[in-house]
């Protein structure tokens, strides 16, 4: 599959998912520049973490008024697949090809370590390879990732089913409340949503960084390997 | 035009901004008249300890500087390593005690900054930090303000610039309580062909101006890293800069790739003393001469003097001599990353820096006698009179219960997980990250290759108070020690020489056994130093921290396969003591955080019996023998025996060991525990037993509980309440 790695000045791990995309995937990856309004044919998007141009206005405030995200837009309306990561998920939210925003962690600091996932969905281009109720091990690494939206959004993105992982215990249990679990505070203990089309995904965890053996843990890599080998044939079926 | 109203120049003026009599009067000398204000200025800058070395100079000369891999030493802005498969690796360490002190948010976050900048101006791209951190004790005054704000200030750089923070020491001490440590390490990694100098050459090539722009922020920051604090410090806040980590990272990017165009002949970023150092340092190295057109400067704000300009260390600005003819090729890449640049002037043959602003000469120096023949001190050098009180062996009380001795100590900030820090930075990021913060030595993937890259840093102040030679050479051997422990063969290392105010004799004679003691580890060792950065100046209301050399040291693992980790891994395993036990207790954290008493000689380092257990270490670790190694220092035995248990997944230990007592907390050194699967046992006890260490099996992995026989007695402690003291000890401490 043709896939896209979106730079804005200040991504830093435009390289990271690019090197798994590329060297553990096997596929063909191209880095998309920020002033650019093309996507150069690329079938899946991904948005990588840093901060895009600085961020010291709300995160992904400003990059989601860059040329790049008028044609990652048009690339969504047209079912193509995006992936937002870490500060590319905080962009999504700000470009409103997802709903909700971020608030600061609740501690107010950054934090960066592994947390556990489970997998609400596995219907989706990005999660087809998994296993439902399935926890995965998975490091983040940010200062703005409390999801937060409104009780009634919230209830319609649960109706939707368009919460696609949420921060548990190892065991697999909600502990919405226990910031040894939920680390950011995130409402529900959101950590990743996706739009109603089901083909635009937001999650703050880096699956890039747990997709090598030598890295100890590859729990993301099921992840990426299902959005690569998703295709427009398995996307299609399972509309 | 009228210049703006400055001083007069004059050998009190000279004095305000920390030229002596004697070196007010050696630049009359040099310029065969009186200064002008920006000359003076200029000269301040570049005499100042921090810039000039002036008073380490004559002893930093003893460190080994070569060795096989060594490609480029002492002298440049990082020192560089040869590390095989065609890589180079370029690291270095500074401190930024001062600032951070004064102001701890921006202080740190420049630190970083600056040392990063350090790395990727030789052309290396950054791929790791590290930071060697000195607090006061906690209740101290605004102490936990500075712990606070040091630490956001490291990882709110480093995160934003995308640089994995994977290590580094915490240490809490009183003599810290008015003059905190902050030393900031970075390594980069280039391929061997593509590193660059900063050596300007080249007459007629032009300066060129990249980054951000100049403001006041910082003026005679050098100057002020050069002197001792006291009330007055407070006001010293305007020096302080402020750091911009996006400006940084896109002036990384834009840097490396501007580098791949082959238009730069040298590149310097501007630091300490900024324009003045970084233009003057680039010329004196290449022996060439300069033309600054200072009207050309991009300014933050109208109206700046040449004396201001030229002293301002605004961050995150670079400093480049391009090839001429090729300026506009260099422009582009910039100017696609959104810097501005500016051509500033140009490299000439005369050897002097000419400065003009709006048509006039505003400096008219020569280059040379300033930076290369810069003032050189041997400082008086006297030996404390109470030597042999210091040195007195302690009286040591035995513990009534180990167990409870060892909740204490686990509960001490020295001993507790530092998790609280290290959560806080971004530590996994660009995905090389083998092993991260918490264990004896962080280590990074070398992408393409079956090889990694080691880095810890190491240093005992308390060892280094009661006896520097020794203090010196214990942290070169526990940083080899603490490489060995996974896999790594030492190639280099950088260092951050934290000492008092080098006018005092007792300080001189700390910094010159100090220096000899590492220089004797490093030789022994076999480790050159390779770059390092020294930090005089270090008290304030006339009491000194304790001498704190803290060394950074970089390893290469051949191959990453089989790495053990530094905790227990799997039950059953059968844990191996390595090393000679001796009761030695001078300057332990048994006596001075358990019993109050911090007096006597520090253990005995013996570098040929260090030498030894490296040596061992890194051959069993590469035939795969290992699941743990982790060796022995502060707090001893017992301390790195419950840091064992504390893995992942806590696991208990069941240990017979003839240590009785205090003796359990000795800090002999040249020790480590191991542990090895029932099945390699012999080997293991063979290979020691070859290699001339003293190896004892002392137990085994297993249950959920730390239980250790010694002396007939047994005690016993759930990992589960170890664990929960150890890992929230901090936080609480911090009243979080």
């Amino acid at each position: 599959m043709k896939c896209g790695v979106v730079v804005f000045p200040g991504s830093n791990c435009d390289h990271d998912i690019y090197h798994v995309l590329k060297h553990v995937l096997q596929q063909d990856v191209t880095f998309l520049w920020h002033q650019d309004d093309t996507l150069q044919g690329c079938e899946l998007v991904v948005l990588p973490g840093g901060f895009a141009y600085g961020d010291y206005l709300r995160a992904g405030a400003m990059a989601a008024l860059s040329p790049v995200m008028g044609a990652v837009k048009r690339h969504a309306e047209a079912g193509g697949l995006v992936l937002g990561i870490c500060n590319g998920f905080q962009v999504l939210l700000e470009a409103g090809l997802i709903p909700g925003a971020m608030r600061r962690n609740q501690n107010l600091r950054f934090l960066c370590r592994d947390v556990y996932l489970r997998v609400e969905r596995t219907d989706l281009p990005f999660t087809w390879k998994l296993r439902e109720g399935q926890v995965l091990r998975i490091p983040i690494a940010h200062g703005e990732g409390n999801y937060e939206d409104s009780p009634e959004r919230l209830d319609v993105l649960e109706a939707n089913r368009q919460v696609v992982f949420r921060y548990v215990t190892p065991e697999g249990a909600r502990a919405d409340a226990d910031h040894q679990w939920n680390p950011n505070g995130a409402a529900r203990g959101i950590a990743g949503i996706c739009n109603p089309g089901g083909n635009v995904l937001g999650m703050m965890p880096h699956p890039e960084r747990c997709s090598e053996p030598i890295l100890g843990n590859t729990d993301g890599l099921t992840l990426l390997a299902s959005a690569v080998e998703a295709g427009s044939q398995v996307l299609g079926a399972r509309r | 035009m009228t210049v703006l109203q400055e001083p007069a120049v004059t050998p009190e003026t000279a004095r305000s901004i920390g030229l002596t009599e004697e070196e007010f009067e050696r630049l009359r000398k040099i310029l065969g008249r009186d200064p002008n204000w920006t000359e003076l200025g200029i000269t301040s800058a570049l005499w100042s300890e921090h810039c000039s070395y002036k008073s380490s100079k004559i002893y930093l000369r003893e460190f080994p500087t070569e060795g096989p891999h060594v490609l480029q030493g002492p002298g440049e802005n990082a020192g560089v390593v040869d590390i095989g498969h065609g890589f180079v690796a370029v690291f270095k360490m500074e401190s930024h005690n001062h600032p951070s002190f004064i102001e701890p948010y921006q202080g740190s976050m420049t630190g970083v900054g600056g040392i990063l900048r350090d790395i990727f101006t030789m052309g290396a791209r950054p791929i790791a930090c590290m930071d060697a951190l000195r607090f006061g004790e906690i209740d101290a005054p605004r102490m936990r303000f500075l712990i606070d704000g040091v630490v956001r200030g490291i990882g709110d750089y480093g995160n934003c610039v995308g640089i994995p923070t994977v290590g580094g020491e915490t240490g809490f001490h009183r003599c810290y309580n008015g003059n905190i440590l902050v030393n900031a390490f970075a390594l980069g990694v280039a391929r061997r062909e593509r590193i660059f100098h900063a050596r300007a050459s080249g007459a007629g090539n032009p300066l060129l101006y990249v980054g951000s722009r100049t403001g006041r922020d910082g003026i005679h920051g050098a100057t002020m890293a050069s002197e001792s604090f006291d009330k007055e410090s407070e006001q010293k806040r305007p020096t302080v800069q402020v750091g911009d980590p996006f400006t940084e990272k896109i002036l990384l990017e834009a840097c490396l790739e501007a580098m791949r165009t082959g238009a730069i002949v040298a590149i310097q970023d501007m630091g300490a003393a900024g324009l003045t150092s970084s233009t003057f340092e680039m010329a004196g190295r290449g022996g060439t001469g300069l033309r600054l057109d200072l009207d050309n400067v991009p300014l933050r704000q109208p109206g700046l003097t040449p004396y201001e300009m030229m002293l301002s260390e605004s961050q995150e600005r670079m400093v480049l001599v391009a090839r001429k003819g090729r300026e506009e090729e260099l422009e582009k890449v910039f100017r696609r990353w959104g810097l501005e640049v500016a051509n500033i002037g140009e490299v000439t043959g005369t050897g002097r820096a000419v400065l003009t602003w709006h048509g006039e000469t505003a400096a008219d120096i020569p280059i040379q006698p300033l930076t290369e023949e810069a003032p050189v001190y041997r400082r008086p050098v006297a030996e404390p009179s109470d030597l042999a009180e210091r040195w007195r062996a302690p009286e040591v009380p035995q513990p009534s219960d180990p167990r409870e001795s060892l909740e204490r100590l686990l509960a001490t900030p020295e001993f507790a997980s530092k998790a609280w820090i290290w959560t806080q930075y971004d530590h996994t990021v660009r995905t090389n990250t083998v092993r991260g913060p918490g264990g004896d030595a962080a280590v990074l993937l070398l992408k393409g290759t079956p090889s990694g890259l080691a880095i810890t840093c190491d240093v005992n102040p308390v060892y280094c108070y009661f006896d520097p030679r020794r203090g010196g050479a214990q942290a070169v051997a526990e940083a080899v020690r603490n490489l060995a422990c996974v896999g790594a063969e030492p190639v280099g290392l950088t260092d951050c020489l934290n000492f008092g105010n080098p006018e005092r004799p007792e300080i001189s004679w700390q910094f010159r056994e100090a220096v000899r003691g590492m220089s004797d580890a490093c030789r022994a060792l076999g480790v050159p130093v390779i770059s390092g950065n020294v930090s005089f100046y270090n008290e304030t209301e006339g009491a000194s921290i304790y001498p704190t050399p803290a060394i950074a040291m970089v390893g290469v693992i051949p191959n990453l396969t089989g790495l053990p980790e530094a905790f227990f891994q799997r039950e059953g395993d059968r844990v191996i003591l390595l090393g000679e036990d001796r009761s030695e207790f001078g300057g332990a954290a048994y006596l001075r955080l358990l019993h109050g008493i911090e007096q006597g000689r520090p253990p005995e380092v013996d570098l040929d019996a260090e030498l030894r257990l490296a040596k061992l270490l890194r051959s069993l670790i590469a035939r795969g023998l290992l699941g743990t190694a982790h060796d022995l220092s502060e707090g001893g035995f017992l301390i790195s025996l419950a840091e064992a248990c504390f893995g992942r997944r806590p696991l208990g230990v069941r240990i017979e060991v003839p240590l009785t007592g205090a003796d359990l907390f000795s800090e002999s050194q040249g020790r480590a525990i191991v542990a090895c699967q029932p099945a390699a046992l012999d080997r293991v006890l063979q290979a020691a037993e070859e290699a001339g260490v003293p190896a004892r099996e002392i137990g085994e992995t297993g249950g959920d509980v730390l239980e250790v026989r010694s002396g007939g007695e047994t005690f016993r402690a759930p990992v589960a309440g170890l664990h929960e003291i150890w890992s929230t000890a901090l936080p609480k401490a911090l009243g979080l």
